[in-house]
């Protein structure tokens, strides 16, 4: 007994120490690599194309923390990983950060010892109707069958909305998106309720889309973004200010295309430090002055990122809205660079 | 008496055509179809059931549409060509991702290594599955598994020709002090000496042979695999290693020798006690906790080791069905003979236990391929699932459901019926009684 509790204290002290001993920083420059965990296929979020490249709008945060690390976007191992691995392989060590569409709550931040170091996505509970139901509102929804997923908080949403207002409603459990959306169409339920981004893009690609409407309700604060270890703060940095320099970046009116133009001509210090023309910014976590320009370069600006990926000019056609910067009335707010 | 009686005939009747209801179609849906009210309700029910399936699933058939790049345009010509009402099924979506569904991620301009790989498969296993064919074959399917390995990993040529020197080295090491030191210790002594030459001798050798002559096929990673490529070498590799593990399982589990006995019982319980998908995260992410910080061993090396496990503990007891079925009379005959344990196993007791365990094991294989596809909750890229929701995240192909099932199936299936169409085959040559 004495004895194995002997050899479990040892192997606990073992891997303490590895995962205290090197610094992600070190073992990324080592390998030469950035591993982001991503989801394997969510629609304008991340999935890989034709070609097995991964493209989306969370993808875009690995590219970037990769462009500001190692100096290309293209050094990144996508790890492929379902909702039920995710924090363990981020735990685990065997990714180094992840960015995969994964809700910041007290819970995760706090117990499962997750630092989410931003939010680049703010989402919420959805639901969808068939238009000739004649509802307009979630609140008219009740004793209606919903299509939910299990096991995920959408499914607890849906309970404690339903509650709370007093109404009842039958769920119909499904697996997954696609199994909710061919259950919805062929009229299995009478609504289908999942993230707002996640709607748009089912109702984007419904037959009959003009006949389907989204309700004005959302029901849930679902504000996704990268997470990184406990306990490796100066990593945590790098993402964080990586992923803010996208968001300051637009805020100041610096695109992909006009960077270098700006660089070369502004005089608006804030600009020169994003930029690395001042100051120091880059040795303070441990990068070169030049990480932000790079991850700019990379993606492009906040704005740009969620144009090209799921905003209003893509087929998903998400607006802005809680996205904007906060000069629009959203909530994208970078603390400032200095 | 010359005269016959006129009404006696004197010709024999044609034979007349037998009743309606005794003859052809008639008589057999009789027989079996409506043979009473019970069995009259079943076939009408049954027939009820086909045609409404048909008419479901016929109209959808038809309208299939096979070149289109999304799904709103399929959507747009089946409305053309049958009519805004119509539905029909979208196979374009596989048309335009098969490569993925089929290979995953594997490098495009590489798909001829998986090419020859799938046909050599051919070539190596035909000298097992066939005894009619020359036996200097086998050799071809011992070295398969190393060429195998090459061709799909990639990397210089000298890794898995240096690999294949240390089996050759245990053998040689096996055969020169098996008849003095016994089958269990020449093989253990074997095992070491080949271990030192590859955890001492192969990186080295490798190198210097590389800078020699250069021969290295670019390096595929990992995670790059997916779908059917992804099954096969999850499925091929757990039933090769498998069913002699599962062999010396079964024979360790009915040992005398305490410590194997209960090694082996420990083993097989455990293994068949625990969901295979626990297993899965265990490979995943419990394995992960334990490796030093910074190492990662391969996702797909730690799945295959555990299905294998998996795998071979079911056929370990498939086996020790087999054993048990065998009278007693075959064990004291081989003893009479004066064989030793290892030859009484091979000579006697082992063919007749595997011949009558080849349904068990079949089945066990066929079952353990279909879970190849449970991999996808550990986030590897199964053909049903892990593709599926890659292909369908594409916004041209979002919401297309039937058609990515349908054709996985179908590969399945006929994966699987071929492997139980060899099962019945071999079960009808080895049939040596009851004739």
């Amino acid at each position: 007994m004495k004895q194995s509790v002997f050899f479990g204290s040892l192997v606990m002290a073992g891997l303490v120490a590895g995962v205290a001993g090197a610094s992600t920083l070190d073992e990324v420059k080592a390998r030469g690599e950035l591993i982001c965990g991503v989801n394997p296929g969510l629609t304008g979020f991340a999935a890989p194309d034709a070609n097995g490249n991964y493209q989306g709008f969370d993808v875009a945060v690995c590219k970037a923390v990769a462009a500001a690390v190692l100096g290309d976007p293209m050094k990144v191992k996508y790890v492929p990983l379902t909702g039920e691995t995710r924090f363990t392989a981020l735990a685990s060590g065997e990714v180094d950060m992840l960015s995969r569409n994964s809700t910041w709550t007290f819970s995760r931040d706090t117990e499962l010892a997750l630092d989410f170091v931003a939010v680049n996505y703010y989402d919420g509970q959805g639901f969808m109707v068939h238009k000739e139901l004649g509802v307009s509102s979630a609140k008219e929804l009740e004793g209606a069958t919903i299509c939910v997923q299990t096991g995920t908080t959408t499914e607890m949403n849906l309970a404690d909305f339903f509650k709370a207002n007093n109404m009842t409603y039958t769920p119909v459990n499904i697996a997954d998106d696609a199994e909710g959306q061919q259950r919805f169409l062929a009229g299995a339920c009478d609504s289908y309720t999942t993230d707002a981004s996640g709607l748009a893009a089912s109702r984007a690609t419904m037959p009959n889309a003009d006949d389907i409407v989204i309700l004005p309700e959302i029901i849930s604060k679902e504000p996704l973004g990268p997470a990184v270890r406990h306990g490796d703060n100066n990593w945590g940095d790098i993402v964080r200010w990586s992923f803010y320099a996208l968001v300051e970046a637009e805020e100041y009116g610096v695109t992909k295309a006009n960077l270098e133009e700006v660089a070369a001509s502004t005089q608006n210090p804030e600009i020169r430090r994003l930029l690395g023309l001042e100051g120091d910014m880059g040795a303070k976590i441990g990068l070169d002055n030049d990480f932000a320009k790079r991850a700019i370069l990379a993606v492009g600006n906040y704005g740009e990122v969620f144009e090209a990926n799921i905003g209003a000019g893509t087929s998903i056609g998400l607006a802005r809205g809680l996205n904007a910067q906060w000069t629009q009335g959203g909530l994208m707010y970078a603390p400032p660079f200095r | 008496m010359t005269e016959t009686s006129s009404f006696v005939r004197t010709d024999m009747l044609p034979p007349a055509p037998p009743p309606v209801s005794q003859t052809g179609v008639i008589k057999w849906l009789r027989e079996n179809l409506f043979s009473g009210p019970l069995n009259t309700t079943l076939t009408l029910c049954g027939l009820g059931f086909a045609i409404w399936l048909v008419q479901a699933a016929a109209p959808w058939l038809l309208h299939s549409v096979w070149n289109a790049n999304s799904q709103n345009e399929c959507r747009s010509i089946i409305a053309e060509t049958w009519g805004p009402e119509a539905t029909g099924a979208c196979w374009a979506i596989i048309r335009a991702r098969w490569h993925q569904f089929l290979f995953g991620f594997y490098p495009m301009d590489q798909y001829w290594r998986i090419y020859v790989t799938f046909a050599a498969l051919f070539v190596a296993i035909a000298p097992v599955l066939f005894a009619t064919l020359p036996r200097r074959m086998l050799w071809l399917s011992l070295l398969y598994p190393l060429v195998a390995f090459w061709l799909l990993w990639g990397g210089p040529i000298w890794g898995p020709v240096f690999t294949a020197l240390g089996f050759g080295l245990w053998a040689a090491v096996f055969l020169a002090l098996s008849v003095r030191l016994g089958v269990v210790v020449a093989a253990g002594i074997g095992l070491v000496a080949a271990a030192v030459f590859w955890i001492y001798g192969v990186g080295a050798l490798e190198a210097s042979m590389q800078s020699v002559l250069p021969l290295a096929l670019p390096e595929v990673d990992s995670d790059q695999f997916g779908g059917f490529l992804l099954a096969l070498v999850i499925g091929v590799t757990a039933i090769v290693v498998s069913l002699p593990m599962g062999v010396l399982l079964a024979l360790g589990r009915q040992s005398d020798m305490l410590i194997i006995k209960s090694l082996s019982v420990g083993f097989i319980e455990f293994i068949r006690g625990v969901p295979l998908i626990t297993l899965l995260f265990t490979a995943s992410l419990l394995l992960q906790y334990f490796l030093p910080s910074g190492t990662s061993f391969d996702l797909i090396l730690r799945v295959v080791i555990l299905v294998t496990f998996f795998a071979a503990a079911y056929i370990a007891e498939v086996i020790r069905g087999g054993l048990a079925a065998l009278p007693r009379g075959q064990y004291e005959a081989a003893d009479a003979l004066g064989l030793d344990y290892w030859q009484a196993q091979r000579l006697i007791i082992m063919p007749q236990a595997l011949k009558i365990s080849i349904p068990g094991i079949v089945s066990t294989f066929i079952g353990m391929f279909k879970d190849t596809t449970l991999v996808a909750f550990v986030g590897l890229m199964d053909p049903l699932k892990g593709i599926s929701t890659v292909v369908r995240a594409d916004l041209n192909w979002k919401g297309v459901y039937w058609e990515p099932y349908i054709f996985v199936a179908v590969i399945f299936f006929i994966f699987n019926f071929s492997m139980s169409r060899y099962s019945m085959f071999l079960e009808r040559k080895l049939k040596r009684d009851h004739r």
